[in-house]
């Protein structure tokens, strides 16, 4: 239990995925621009990671491993990454219509989110348990939305400033990156001594 | 888009279309690898050879790739091309393949290789689609290595591995860590704005490349917010210019 409270706080806070393992960049810098699409895009992202994570902990273990296919391992986990989120959508649409209206647009869109594959990845190459991979892939949601939604608050207030010409646009927010994942970096050494 | 030579192809990845700096693609291997300049370096050129081979075997099969499937085709002839890189560099560079660890097998979701596939080898033919895989992945090099050099001779007083300044100033270590990769960023892409500022004379962009270079500048996330059909106003201030002249 201690265990998966580490992890998770780890995977939020002290490694957050896009601050400091520089995942998931693209939709970072893309979505981060109204809050209301932040809160969506990570929402899908939480609920895709989470179901990536379980889905392919038990085809690494109990089939590639075992076959030794290990180097299959990229191809396998894409495939299953594009065909869930498919899934997911098709699903959503037929059961959850109000959902799908609200995270619709950015479901398609998590496919090629590198956090996504980045987490199914890590997972296998730190050896979790099936449970600490789902935890982990939850917690690197959760702390996908914890940038996104911080961020899309700053980047409200550079709207308002005077900005030099050549910074305007996305080299400014490039910056502004750059502090708020300095202030992350304050949370390095919580996850090992919570508990002392 | 305008009647090109071949050799424009080949350039235009270069400077006019830099994937990283102009249409602003695949920036997380961009930080994340730029610690060392061996590691950009070794980066670009993986993604340079993915690039080539899945933009030759994309134009190749565009005619008989069904629309629909497009896209998780792509992906899947992308990821086989990954894979042989990633097992060559594993044999053959064990080195580099540790430094860049998972970010070698996440090339398969770097936005440039299906981004050029969706925007480019779908389009045209097999040579043009291996000059312009070549083009891009040379950019993509490009800025990797100029940016993994500031940021090792700033942060670590080294380059390419050879001591520069590290014994006489203490390097900031900083600059090798996450901040520092955002700050050294959005420098270069500032940088990289106000020389075309400068050379206002030339148009950046050609008009019909400005539809291009906006699907591409909205990356592969902020096809998002083009629902909601607002024009973003100061990402792409080469936009403007273009459409100035």
């Amino acid at each position: 239990m201690k265990e998966i409270f580490t992890i998770l706080v780890s995977a939020i806070l002290v490694d957050n995925f896009v601050l400091s393992k520089f995942l998931g960049c693209c939709p970072f810098l893309g979505v981060s621009k109204k809050m209301d699409s932040a809160l969506g895009m990570s929402g899908a992202v939480i609920f895709v990671m989470g179901l990536a994570s379980a889905a392919t902990w038990p085809i690494q273990t109990y089939l590639l491993t075992p076959l030794k296919l290990d180097y299959m391992g990229t191809i396998v986990f894409i495939l299953i990454i594009a065909a869930l989120v498919q899934l997911v959508e098709t699903i959503m649409k037929k059961y959850l219509p109000a959902l799908h209206r609200a995270l619709g647009i950015y479901l398609p869109l998590i496919t090629t989110n590198c956090a996504v594959l980045g987490v199914t990845l890590l997972n296998i190459e730190s050896q979790y348990t099936f449970i600490q991979a789902v935890v982990n892939g939850i917690g690197a949601g959760i702390g996908f939305m914890v940038a996104l939604v911080l961020f899309a608050g700053v980047r409200r207030k550079l709207e308002s400033c005077d900005i030099p010409k050549s910074f305007q646009g996305l080299p400014i927010t490039l910056v502004a990156a750059s502090l708020v994942s300095l202030s992350f970096m304050g949370f390095a050494g919580l996850a090992e001594n919570m508990f002392k | 888009m305008k009647k090109q030579g071949k050799l424009q192809y080949l350039t235009n990845g270069l400077l006019k279309e830099n994937p990283v700096l102009r249409l602003v693609l695949g920036t997380c291997p961009t930080l994340a690898v730029t610690t060392l300049a061996v590691n950009g370096i070794g980066m670009g050129l993986s993604a340079t050879v993915v690039l080539i081979c899945s933009n030759l075997v994309i134009s190749l099969l565009r005619n008989f790739i069904p629309k629909q499937v497009r896209i998780p085709a792509y992906i899947t002839i992308i990821a086989g091309f990954v894979t042989i890189v990633q097992l060559f560099i594993k044999a053959f560079f064990p080195d580099i393949d540790s430094a860049l660890g998972i970010f070698l097998p996440l090339i398969v979701v770097n936005c440039i290789i299906l981004g050029r596939a969706e925007m480019f080898a779908s389009k045209h033919g097999p040579i043009e689609s291996v000059l312009d895989g070549v083009g891009m992945g040379l950019g993509f090099t490009v800025v990797l290595f100029i940016m993994a050099s500031i940021r090792e001779i700033i942060g670590s007083g080294t380059w390419m591995g050879i001591v520069l300044t590290a014994d006489a100033i203490t390097p900031m270590g900083i600059l090798k860590m996450a901040p520092g990769g955002f700050f050294v960023f959005g420098c270069l892409m500032a940088l990289a704005n106000w020389l075309s500022d400068r050379k206002r004379g030339k148009p950046a962009v050609s008009t019909a490349g400005c539809a291009g270079g906006c699907a591409g500048c909205a990356g592969c996330a902020q096809h998002a917010e083009g629902a909601d059909a607002e024009a973003p106003q100061n990402d792409h201030p080469h936009v403007e210019k273009g459409e100035d002249k």
